[in-house]
């Protein structure tokens, strides 16, 4: 294998900062319960800090399992009362009015979520944004439609739905979550990530704005505890959770006693496999997206790149050079390629788990021309060659810039390959021979996809994955199974 | 069995009840039997093997080693291999009655009834096969220059407790349901029909189904199922069975891997109760030059 690749020659890049002066954070965020913004009743606040910097933005209410159960009651009443009353037709209204004022608040939607997340602003106002709003667009218009959800069957709503929602894509994960349950007629009861709470409460104002009924949709902030109270709450049909693969098995655990309906999205190791007659640079961009978008932080990560072993010596020079030219840094320049790592304590599982891997003989590359910022949560983005299924960074979820490459012989070792995981969310494949890439795609036990291009999301698509990444699934027609009752 | 005590000039010879794993017909491994008892009597009708948990296990290896090659078989090609299985419950008829008035003191034209719902749910399930795809299938409008389309695929290997009480239309039903779209299944028969494993087993023996697709086995639930339920190669629970302490557990033991444990479902014949069993998959394909 070579070792060398190409340093580009230097270009420096004038920054070109988003301004802030759009947002104001409030210092002290409290819960959305009942349609209004009141304190917890546990008194208790916590930080959350700018991860671009470490400095705290703001403080935010922790609800305890009073604050859920109050918030539970507010969507219990508001569900028998009002929006299982309601016709399909003005629920739908409703989420495209919701739909419209996301767009109204993109640009302050966009930098508050880049302030609190730490990732792009290139990121949050062309991908995180605009999908918040066309995945509102998207359901509201099935609210009215629901007859032809499943063909011959009669569908009902579940009544009060719990959800969870992690970190990485905070408001539109809250929109995957909000906009199918309200479009069949549930209400909800919604908790974030505790380092990313402050773009749903801004979602909060909008519901206002719109005049959703009151109760229609709670949030309560808080940490795992906050979380335990929804999944434990008695009066919840069903919960929706998405995050790691540790959590899910719990929330499995907790409720399978109950009635509660589950769907579940959790981890992935997801295989990106290169066939020698793709097209090698576009593979190469579709690769680093696979992997660096939003810093690593993504559940369908292209984690594992396979690469056909005539082509991988070119295509890790290729991919080097490549590395060389992203840009890390402040979130807010809009030249950033790679934000900031959301919080403390994911930087140091990360950088845990490279250590890890260089210990087990990973052959390890980092660029060396960025020097990242002096302050704040940052990891250049990275890759370990020739590593076999059994290292370490093949089999555990990082969810971080890091990329595990090995290489392969023919189409069924590389679904071997694919497949050789407990995961089951995604996949890519790069071929320009559409045979090839569907017999691959065939083979794959993946719920999500992608051929020659990787980490594209659409409401109307359904998302979710097999084995343990979960199940149900989100986007499209089929996501709008989990809150029925068929 | 209580045949042999008549006297006639040709005695008659009994059929001995074994397990169905694989396609074949082993006796259980551990060398234990239950008795059935014929109806409304002391008397014993067989001795049905009481199978153990590397039965239990064999019939997951079968299951996995079969399960790929039914899936790849052609939908219209399952589909014929079901409607066989209708059909060689018609030829089975006479054996089903002699297990339902036998062992649980069905009439004649309840026996009759019986065999007539597992025919049609055969049937049904066989036409279902090669159209559920159309029908939870989308090709989605996705915003940007792609083909994007999701498809159903087998859940995998199943695992299949039937109601507490017999009902062999259900039975049926439910095995079919899951293997219409390509799944493998292990059965646990553990109530009082479960004499009925000899007919059923044959009627999967000789509808050349793929061999391991369905597996059968009798026994004690109570022992099995938390074997079931922690199986790493076991990807998904069709529960029908109305004990809700099992089911609960069931779901609490398999997310050691994320098992789809389903409960009982509302219609037996329905297009949810195959659904239930199948996985969707999104693909986005390039279009452009």
């Amino acid at each position: 294998m070579q070792t060398t690749h190409h340093k580009p020659f230097h270009l420096e890049y004038a920054p070109s900062i988003e301004s802030t002066d759009i947002v104001k954070i409030e210092a002290k965020n409290k819960l959305f319960i009942d349609g209004k913004f009141v304190e917890p009743t546990s008194k208790k606040y916590f930080s959350t800090v700018n991860p671009a910097t470490g400095s705290t933005l703001a403080q935010i209410a922790d609800a305890n399992a009073k604050d859920v159960d109050l918030a539970v009651k507010s969507a219990r009443k508001a569900y028998s009362k009002v929006w299982s009353k309601m016709s399909g037709k003005d629920r739908g209204k409703y989420l495209f009015r919701i739909a419209r004022l996301i767009q109204e608040h993109a640009r302050e939607l966009a930098v508050l979520e880049t302030l609190d997340n730490g990732k792009p602003i290139k990121e949050s106002r062309d991908i995180d944004i605009p999908l918040v709003a066309a995945h509102f667009f998207y359901y509201a218009g099935w609210a009215d439609k629901l007859d032809y959800a499943i063909p011959g069957k009669d569908v009902k709503p579940l009544g009060v739905v719990g959800q969870v929602i992690p970190w990485n894509f905070p408001l539109l994960m809250a929109a995957w979550k909000i906009a199918p349950a309200l479009a069949c007629g549930n209400t909800v009861v919604i908790k974030p990530a505790e380092t990313t709470s402050l773009s749903i409460l801004l979602l909060a104002q909008i519901f206002q704005e719109a005049g959703l009924p009151d109760g229609v949709v709670n949030i309560v902030t808080g940490a795992g505890e906050t979380g335990a109270a929804i999944v434990n709450h008695n009066d919840i049909n069903k919960i929706a959770f998405t995050g790691s693969t540790e959590v899910g098995r719990i929330i499995q655990k907790a409720v399978a006693k109950t009635d509660k309906k589950l769907t579940l999205e959790l981890g992935g190791k997801s295989a990106h496999i290169v066939y020698e007659d793709a097209a090698i640079d576009q593979a190469v961009e579709g690769a680093i997206n696979g992997i660096f978008f939003n810093q690593g932080h993504v559940c369908c990560a292209g984690s594992r790149l396979l690469l056909e072993e005539s082509i991988a010596s070119e295509f890790v020079d290729k991919l080097k050079t490549r590395m060389e030219t992203l840009r890390v840094g402040n979130p807010l320049d809009k030249n950033t390629d790679i934000g900031a790592i959301n919080s403390a304590a994911e930087h140091s599982k990360i950088q845990k788990l490279i250590q890890t891997g260089i210990s087990e003989g990973g052959e390890y590359f980092e660029p060396t021309s960025s020097q990242l910022p002096e302050k704040g949560f940052f990891q250049k983005p990275c890759f370990f060659n020739n590593v076999s299924s059994a290292f370490t960074l093949s089999r555990i979820e990082v969810f971080g810039p890091v990329l595990a490459i090995s290489t392969f012989r023919s189409v069924s070792e590389a679904i071997a390959k694919a497949n050789d995981t407990q995961y089951g969310l995604a996949a890519g494949i790069w071929s320009e021979k559409g045979s090839k890439i569907h017999k691959t795609a065939a083979g794959l036990k993946a719920g999500v996809i992608w051929a020659n291009t990787y980490n594209k999301f659409d409401p109307s698509s359904p998302f979710g994955g097999y084995n343990e990444s979960g199940f149900g699934r989100e986007g499209g027609r089929h996501g709008l199974f989990p809150y029925l009752s068929i | 069995m209580s045949e042999l005590t008549k006297s006639s000039a040709n005695l008659k010879i009994a059929k001995t009840i074994k397990l169905f794993i694989g396609g074949d017909f082993p006796r259980t491994e551990s060398g234990r039997s239950m008795p059935v008892f014929q109806a409304k009597s002391k008397k014993l009708y067989a001795n049905l093997c009481k199978a153990s948990r590397k039965d239990l296990r064999n019939a997951v290896t079968a299951a996995q080693g079969a399960q790929h090659g039914w899936a790849a078989k052609t939908a219209y090609n399952r589909t014929q291999i079901l409607y066989r299985m209708a059909e060689m419950t018609e030829g089975k008829r006479e054996e089903f009655i002699e297990v339902l008035t036998g062992t649980l003191g069905y009439t004649k034209i309840q026996a009759n009834k019986a065999v007539n719902e597992a025919i049609d749910a055969f049937v049904y399930y066989a036409g279902f096969a090669d159209k559920y795809q159309q029908l939870v299938g989308t090709v989605n409008p996705v915003s940007g220059p792609h083909h994007n389309f999701t498809t159903s695929e087998p859940v995998g290997v199943v695992a299949l407790v039937g109601n507490v009480k017999f009902n062999l239309g259900d039975l049926v039903a439910q095995i079919a349901a899951v293997i219409a779209s390509g799944n493998a299944v292990i059965v646990i028969m553990a109530n009082e029909g479960a004499a009925s494993i000899a007919p059923l087993s044959e009627v999967f023996a000789t509808s050349d189904l793929t061999k391991g697709v369905v597996n059968l086995l009798t026994g004690d639930l109570q022992e099995l199922y938390p074997h079931m339920g922690t199986h790493m190669e076991i990807n998904s629970i069709s529960f029908q069975n109305s004990d809700k302490k099992v089911l609960g557990e069931l779901k609490e033991m398999g997310a050691t891997n994320m098992k789809r444990v389903i409960g009982p479902v509302k219609e037996q014949l329905s297009l949810d109760h195959l659904i239930n069993f199948v996985e969707y998959k999104t693909v986005w394909h390039p279009i452009g030059n």
